[in-house]
């Protein structure tokens, strides 16, 4: 009868950090509304995450839909016998709407960042936990592979997969999904080493609990924080990282559009003074990326004020 | 120190040996690679003389082992366009992308020491806050686009700076002509003005935040109050009591800053026309030219390597704290 008590506080005492209570989800509003910067971030991104969304219902018209005789129209031109505006931000080579490609842009751009840090997160989390709670050459092994991966800048390492797999959504998000488990890795590592010798584990264990169920029910709420801030500064980069790669033609096929692809073929134009086919979608990555940054600063200093580094 | 010196070269070893082992997974990937070195309307006869010339056909064990004894030997293979060995074509195009790195390392550092110090010193102030949402800008814009725009405004537009080309500098340099080198210096610099601004604005942001985080820890420490309190100067205080201090996880981030500022190089030079490494990765990328891909890739990741091992070496020199460790 104790035990169980006893069992039922070590739980609470674990979960109790994370869980959303009311209280908990008001004070985060009042920290964001506080700081000003986050509000208008999170704004934006919520604006690019619905493009991404609803890319077909919000688009004035078909991304590929070309239109040869409106060939790159600059922006805010109206028609010359109607007098209206037909391309808010004009068109590209083929005259394809810029606006309308941007909107589906942000489909691939956004959610490959998202899926690819879920993916990597994952995979890091638990080879970090197992390699920190286990120890030993089990650690050894996992740590040795994260070292080596290090040693490889990234994008060296995406460039040989993606031109031996060939291009493709999938591949581009598998290759940086991959690219960034060694982060969480290593932080998931450290944090598990640091909670493996506290009481509410031993007691966890001394009751005969399963080594899953000890790191994943009693461990990973408690070293949860610090992933989840990494995680926010990382889907930014994964961003940048998918338009470089897309801009270096190993992302998407051409027929498909991302910010990085409108990128790389604004370069075909940009000597003949067409600024806006690069303009735009650069813009719409760094207000994305800057949102997502100016974020993961906010979650850092509410979630986890030990990371601000003397700040 | 010995033995520390000693245990970081065996790592170090483990890690070349692990490159070289992920290169030749990646490589394998795709299941066989001869297809990757032969032409699309190759016969039957012809990717079968291919696979046996490059050892496709053989155990995989065996394939590695001969894959690192080549590499050891600086053998990468033919580049399958130019017919020539393909580390000379990486390493005749090396100093141009040194140039590159070194002066984007140069802008990336000189600017962002001196703004993340005062930064730090007048922590709260206008300037502090806009210095830092500029660098929280630059951390978040993609570093091609800028390349883009700077072509379009600075370039087109203003017609301050040279857009495209690049004149030797390190070349002549390392051939010990001297006097050219000299005579190309002025013209050298303005035509790497711009790629290097384009690859070192990130990491010119990022240091300064860090420098900036750095300077507020050590400031906050007691031994900088009983500098003050002795009656140090202010200026004596910052440079030689707090900055020494604040320069360890700077040099850390700067040893790591190679590998990132090489992955902008790769995109800078293409945007540029720079003829460097970068460059040829992406020409060797268009056509699928998988041996020069490989050296360039196999070569870089050494040289980051090598600096890393280096910064480690040279981290323990600055503080004795970590010697054990």
């Amino acid at each position: 009868m104790t035990t169980h008590t006893a069992q039922q506080d070590v739980l609470s005492l674990s979960n109790s950090e994370l869980a959303p209570t009311t209280s908990s989800l008001r004070r985060a509003r009042k920290s964001l509304i506080r700081a000003r910067w986050p509000v208008l971030a999170l704004i934006i991104l919520i604006v690019m995450v619905s493009m991404a969304l609803f890319g077909p219902e919000v688009a004035p018209k078909d991304p590929n839909r070309q239109n040869l005789r409106a060939r790159l129209t600059a922006p805010f031109t109206a028609n010359e016998e109607t007098g209206d505006v037909d391309f808010l931000l004009g068109t590209d080579g083929l005259g394809r709407d810029l606006l309308s490609r941007l909107i589906y842009g942000a489909r691939i751009s956004v959610s490959v960042g998202f899926v690819a840090v879920f993916i990597g997160g994952i995979i890091g989390t638990l080879a970090g936990l197992v390699g920190g709670y286990t120890g030993g050459y089990v650690d050894d092994i996992i740590m040795r592979l994260a070292d080596i991966q290090l040693a490889f800048p990234f994008i060296l390492l995406a460039i040989m997969i993606l031109v031996v797999l060939g291009q493709g959504v999938l591949n581009l998000i598998l290759v940086l999904g991959i690219g960034q488990w060694v982060t969480y890795a290593r932080i998931a590592r450290g944090e598990t080493i640091a909670q493996r010798g506290q009481e509410y584990v031993e007691a966890a264990r001394s009751m005969g609990m399963g080594h899953w169920r000890i790191m994943l029910k009693e461990i990973l709420p408690n070293i949860l924080a610090p992933l989840i801030v990494i995680a926010s500064f990382n889907v930014a980069s994964v961003i940048l990282a998918e338009a470089a790669l897309s801009f270096l033609g190993l992302g998407v096929p051409p027929d498909v559009p991302t910010w990085g692809a409108m990128l790389a073929q604004s370069r075909d134009t940009l000597l003949a003074g067409k600024w806006w086919l690069a303009f735009y979608p650069g813009l719409a990555i760094m207000f994305t990326v800057l949102s997502l940054n100016i974020l993961g600063d906010w979650l850092r200093d509410f979630l986890d004020p030990r990371l601000r580094g003397g700040d | 120190m010995g033995a520390y010196l000693v245990r970081r070269l065996l790592q170090t070893i483990i890690v070349l040996i692990g490159v070289t082992l992920l290169s030749f997974v990646t490589l394998h990937l795709a299941g066989d690679p001869t297809y990757l070195y032969v032409s699309e309307r190759a016969t039957e006869q012809e990717i079968e003389n291919t696979r046996r010339a490059l050892g496709f056909d053989r155990p995989l064990p065996e394939q590695y082992l001969t894959y690192v004894g080549r590499v050891i030997q600086g053998d990468f293979g033919v580049s399958l366009r130019a017919q020539r060995p393909a580390l000379d074509m990486v390493l005749e195009r090396l100093p141009a992308t040194l140039e590159l790195t070194i002066m984007a390392m140069i802008v990336a550092t000189a600017f962002a020491i001196p703004i993340g110090i005062l930064s730090a010193m007048r922590r709260g102030t206008a300037f502090d806050g806009s210095m830092m949402l500029v660098a929280m800008l630059g951390q978040s814009i993609p570093s091609f686009w800028l390349g883009l725009m700077l072509i379009i405004f600075v370039g087109l537009n203003l017609r301050w700076l040279p857009i495209s080309g690049h004149v030797p500098f390190l070349d002549p340099l390392l051939d010990g002509d001297f006097q050219r080198a000299f005579t190309n210096f002025p013209d050298a610099m303005r035509h790497l003005l711009l790629p290097a601004i384009t690859v070192g604005v990130f990491s010119l942001s990022r240091n300064a935040r860090l420098v900036r985080s750095a300077m507020l820890e050590v400031l906050s420490q007691d031994y900088i109050r009983t500098a003050r309190s002795k009656g140090l100067r202010e200026p004596k205080v910052i440079i030689s009591h707090a900055f020494r201090n604040a320069l360890i996880p700077v040099i850390t981030m700067l040893g790591l800053e190679f590998g990132f500022l090489l992955s902008g190089v790769v995109v800078a030079e293409t945007i540029f026309s720079w003829p460097g490494v970068g460059r040829l990765v992406f020409d060797a990328i268009n056509q699928r030219n998988i041996p020069v891909v490989q050296a360039s890739v196999i070569m870089f990741s050494f040289m980051f390597v090598s600096l890393n091992l280096f910064v480690d070496l040279l981290y323990v020199r600055l503080d004795p704290r970590i010697r054990l460790n």
